[in-house]
């Protein structure tokens, strides 16, 4: 396990995005009203940038057909290439969450004083004690990944 | 004894001798239209009456439509099979009428004919009850008419109506047959309000014939996406007659697609797949997989389960000559679940004991 500082706070407002680098993992951090969410940029269907797909809500069955459920708003992401959705909260797919998903990382913010002092890795970004930073933990990989079913 | 013995036939034709046939089962009034309008036949294009394909040759009988009488479909479609029941699914032409009130007063004339001629005559014979697809709530009156006779299993319908299957426009006719616990049986045939392909008119019977499974590709996306297994999750689907290969690849691909576009249709909350392993049916005559050996159970490898192909003969359409209805290279204990269990199934009204 290892954790990497990949962009200062104030870079990724809430409903904002920033697509970093990790020891060669294109890696898209979301910021959801405050909670920061790293989901690898790549669909599990076909490797399409993830970071360059719309926002949307959750859409659910509103107890039966023609009757619709809007909920999460700017908490579900398409896939620019075929519109496969995916929450970024937990990387799974809306289809079929129990089978597909993307790799999903576990992001923190930290304060300054904490990543000049820690054992946390900034190669990129300059770090001050002033600000607070977006640190993204790279886990040993997952028991499953499924791609292109 | 023939290896179907004791199978269940899920898909056999008779045919209405003749209009003449219907007027005793209809009533004063529209007995009287059909004579004074001239109305001398409604039998369809579906199955041109000379073409070979409609009856087999030595189903065909030197004067008038095959399988018209008890008789000739005891002798023909039910003896020499071994079949211990098989359903009537009787095509005419009462889905083609302009006037809803006319085809309702020909649909009950048919189910009538249906039950007095045939079923009240052999004990092994089921039907499916004929409606007036042009309006629901004629077709849901249709369907109540016979609800209590155990002997009708089924509510057909044809692939090719005036619009897609699966819209809201039919779902009192759904609802009517889950209630009853009929199921409902999808037959190849277009009731010709509309091109049967998509780009148009064809020219030749051949493209016509081959169009169908076209038109189940549709039926088949329609009722899933708009939600009808979603509203009737009891309502059991046989498609008749649709070829049986085509339906695989279909749902693997429609499922494809619904994992980017499920958003539109969220009500689909099960890949079109599994849909179509717990709601679809299909009967085995007309076969269209080579029978090479091992290709069979590919065929049912890729279905992904083998409870959706249900035994039928298709009698009396030329398909298979003797009683060489089953294909090649089905294992004994498949073939079982095909002819009986798979039906049993499909038609939970089997199971009534066929008491009208």
């Amino acid at each position: 396990m290892s954790r990497h500082v990949v962009a200062r706070a104030d870079e990724i407002p809430p409903g904002g995005r920033k697509l970093v680098e990790v020891r060669g993992r294109p890696i898209v951090i979301f910021n959801l009203s405050g909670d920061f969410h790293g989901l690898l940029d790549r669909c599990p269907h076909q490797g399409g940038p993830l970071s360059r797909g719309r926002l949307t809500g959750l859409v659910e069955a509103g107890g039966e057909p023609g009757r619709y459920c809007w909920s999460r708003e700017g908490e579900i992401l398409r896939c620019p290439w075929h519109g496969w959705e995916f929450d970024i909260r937990t990387g799974r797919s809306r289809c079929e969450p129990d089978r597909i998903g993307t790799r999903s990382y576990d992001v923190t913010v930290e304060p300054g004083a904490a990543v000049l002092e820690g054992p946390l890795q900034a190669e990129t970004v300059d770090v001050s004690i002033e600000n607070s930073y977006v640190v993204v933990t790279l886990g040993p990989p997952p028991a499953h990944t499924e791609a292109n079913p | 004894m023939a290896a179907t013995a004791g199978a269940i036939d899920c898909d056999i034709h008779p045919s209405v001798p003749g209009i003449e046939a219907l007027l005793p089962h209809m009533e004063p009034h529209w007995r009287d239209t059909v004579v004074q309008r001239g109305v001398h036949e409604l039998e369809t294009i579906a199955y041109p009456a000379r073409a070979p394909l409609t009856a087999r040759p030595d189903w065909r009988p030197d004067h008038g439509r095959p399988a018209a009488d008890i008789e000739t479909i005891r002798a023909q479609a039910l003896d020499p099979f071994g079949t211990s029941i098989a359903i009537c699914n009787c095509l005419y032409g009462v889905q083609l009428l302009m006037s809803e009130d006319l085809a309702a007063a020909f649909a009950t004339a048919v189910n009538r004919w249906v039950a007095i001629e045939l079923l009240d005559r052999d004990p092994r014979l089921r039907a499916a009850i004929v409606i007036p697809t042009q309006s629901p709530d004629l077709a849901v009156r249709e369907i109540e008419r016979w609800a209590d006779d155990d002997r009708f299993v089924s509510v057909l319908m044809l692939v090719m109506d005036e619009m897609p299957l699966g819209r809201r426009f039919y779902w009192p006719i759904y609802a009517a047959a889950a209630e009853a616990g009929l199921s409902l049986c999808i037959h190849a045939g277009s009731a010709y309000k509309h091109p049967v392909t998509s780009v148009g008119w064809p020219s030749y019977l051949a493209e016509d014939y081959t169009a169908q499974a076209a038109a189940f590709h549709a039926v088949v996306t329609s009722l899933i996406s708009e939600g009808v297994f979603a509203k009737f999750p009891d309502l059991v689907c046989v498609l008749a007659e649709s070829g049986v290969t085509w339906l695989p690849a279909h749902l693997w691909r429609l499922t494809k697609f619904w994992r980017g576009l499920r958003a539109e249709i969220p009500w689909v909350v099960h890949t079109p797949a599994e849909i179509g392993r717990q709601h679809l049916r299909l009967t085995l005559q007309p076969f269209d997989a080579p029978t090479a050996p091992g290709l069979f159970e590919r065929v049912m490898e890729h279905f992904g389960s083998d409870e959706m192909l249900l035994f039928s003969t298709d009698y009396p359409h030329w398909q298979f000559d003797g009683t060489a209805v089953l294909p090649d290279g089905i294992p004994a204990e498949l073939a079982r679940k095909i002819m009986v269990d798979n039906p049993r199934k499909a038609y939970p009204r089997l199971s009534r004991g066929g008491q009208a």
